[in-house]
């Protein structure tokens, strides 16, 4: 379509501006407001980060912000991450497919309750999930026998992100699944194919942007993650010490080139994840049509 | 669709009902009991010892402290989201998505890189730290740092609500009431705002529990010194340190009643106006 008249919307576009700029008023309020305060609140700030770290100098960028303790700091929120990650792309691909396809009692409610991890203050579940799995708490009971050592664990941690990573999954998947037309599967069963087979070789490419995306962003939370995990993590320097304790830790000690340095290895890192998430959206974006 | 049809892209009913149980079994380990967990541990001892926990200066500071840093931060980001949405929605200019990319920010950096930017901003150390001293202003370690910390991590939550909703209302109610001769203020009041109002409402309020309820970024910045710079969450923190078990989870059922009152105006709102339905955000 737009091969056969590609002069006209960009006409069109131009004609709009123009409109734009005679019709409307406050346009260099407005814009003016948004950037002075995004400037003043985030962009200064954060620039700061680099200033400080460009201060440290080359060499004691990497003794401080690759020193042993960090390294097994970035390896341990690395793995967690992606390990809930990966539970949450699972379990949220499940809990969307009911929630789209199935009709069962209260199903608003709980699609309602599924963004609790999001409302719910960090510290709140950080201390609500270590009471639960505490060798005496309401589900540590049951694996203390089993030998199973949640609290103060790699595994806790975990745990703790699943938690907070949960509903990203599932809201990036519902309405890709929603708007997934039942006529493929259709034309699938025609030819042949088992459920599963339709699940597999059809439905699952179809959401594998979406399913990404949620891992990303599951990962990426996870990453930055601290008020629900220091409760259940134990926090003991190389075992279980997460990046950003490690980070408040240096701070409390006045170690602020270590705290500097760590603290821009993350941001980083998150950068480097926003901008995958944001191609995987384009990408996801342009062969949705 | 025939029966035949409805039969091939379904599934059979056994199998249906046990990927609902998996999945309800699923959100009630994860969601129900922890939260089921925060109000029986704070009415283990019963409802007058609830109430003495919640009754405490300490504790009553830390509400006060925490309603007043979100008294600052929410209106003052949401005016922010209205000139941005305004700005974004109703122009065209060069460098928008970039703009739109560099509101999102703060949602992509660590709470506590958040607080850590700040500290090095104004701590004892930081670039203006002489300047703030010299002068006796408190930044860290004081209500202002708290401030700032939450306006930087709820920056977003009212413009991106309101970025997509006013784009896809486009400016033709806008221009209707120019041409009819209202002016700038009287078309925002009168033919905007209304047209917004529920979105922006539902980006106040989970502006507003971010606000209330962060932590990470908090917790660097403030110092933690009771009955003057704890917010409701460090004082969960402290309270559960100290093994005050019965008081932290007073403190922390009341935070998580705001998160249920949250989560219920605002599923309220989509289920009403088919708000926010656009997938996870943040």
């Amino acid at each position: 379509m737009t091969q056969t008249s590609p002069p006209l919307p960009a006409g069109r576009r131009r004609a709009r501006a123009r409109k734009a700029r005679s019709v409307l008023p406050g346009f260099g309020l407005s814009l003016g407001l948004t950037v002075g305060w995004l400037t003043l609140i985030v962009l200064i700030p954060l620039s700061t980060l680099f200033w400080k770290t460009a201060g440290l100098g080359f060499d004691r960028f990497l003794e401080v912000g690759f020193s042993p303790r960090a390294l097994a700091a970035y390896r341990l929120s690395l793995t967690t991450a992606a390990l809930a990650g990966l539970a949450n792309a699972a379990a949220g691909l499940l809990v969307a497919w009911v929630l789209v396809r199935y009709s069962f009692p209260a199903k608003r409610l709980i699609g309602a309750a599924v963004d609790l991890p999001f409302a719910l203050p960090t510290a709140v579940a950080g201390i609500a999930l270590t009471t639960l799995f505490t060798p005496n708490g309401w589900v540590g009971r049951y694996l203390d026998p089993l030998g199973i050592k949640v609290a103060f664990t790699p595994l806790g941690i975990t745990i703790a992100l699943v938690f907070i990573g949960l509903p990203f999954v599932v809201r990036q998947v519902e309405p890709v699944l929603a708007d997934l037309g039942r006529d493929v599967e259709e034309a699938a069963a025609t030819l042949g194919a088992s459920r599963w087979q339709t699940f597999v070789r059809v439905i699952l490419p179809s959401l594998a942007p979406a399913l990404l995306t949620g891992f990303a962003l599951a990962f990426a939370r996870g990453v930055g993650e601290y008020g629900s995990v220091i409760f259940i993590s134990g926090n003991m320097p190389g075992k279980t010490e997460i990046a950003p304790l490690l980070i408040v830790t240096q701070l409390e000690q006045f170690a602020y080139a270590s705290a500097t340095a760590i603290a821009m290895i993350l941001m980083a890192a998150s950068f480097a994840l926003l901008l995958l998430i944001n191609l995987l959206q384009a990408y996801s974006r342009r062969h949705e049509a | 669709m025939s029966a035949a049809a409805s039969r091939a892209t379904t599934e059979a009913p056994f199998i249906r009902w046990l990927l609902i149980g998996l999945a309800l079994a699923w959100l009630v380990l994860l969601l129900g009991l922890p939260l089921a967990a925060v109000f029986a541990e704070a009415l283990r001892d019963g409802w007058a010892a609830f109430r003495a926990a919640i009754v405490t200066p300490d504790a009553l500071a830390a509400i006060r402290l925490t309603l007043i840093v979100a008294a600052i931060s929410v209106p003052l980001n949401t005016l922010f989201g209205l000139a941005a949405s305004w700005a974004i929605a109703k122009f065209e200019f060069t460098g928008k998505s970039l703009l739109i990319t560099l509101i999102d920010l703060p949602f992509s950096v660590s709470p506590v890189v958040s607080g850590l930017i700040f500290v090095l901003i104004f701590g004892a150390q930081g670039v203006f730290g002489e300047w703030f001293i010299d002068h006796d202003i408190k930044v860290i370690f004081a209500v202002p740092g708290i401030v700032l910390a939450t306006v930087f991590i709820t920056f977003p939550f009212v413009a991106r609500e309101l970025i997509p909703l006013m784009q896809e209302q486009g400016r033709s109610d806008e221009e209707a009431a120019l041409s009819l001769g209202a002016n700038g203020w009287q078309t925002f009041w009168h033919v905007t705002l209304p047209n917004i109002r529920w979105g922006l409402l539902y980006g106040v309020l989970l502006c507003n529990a971010r606000a209330m309820g962060e932590f990470g970024a908090v917790s660097v910045v403030s110092g933690h010194i009771r009955g003057e710079t704890n917010t409701m969450p460090l004082h969960v923190e402290i309270l559960y340190n100290e093994y005050d078990f019965v008081g932290a989870f007073a403190v922390a059922s009341l935070l998580a009643g705001l998160a249920l009152v949250t989560l219920a105006l605002k599923t309220a709102l989509e289920w009403r106006f088919d708000l926010g339905n656009k997938g996870a955000r943040h």
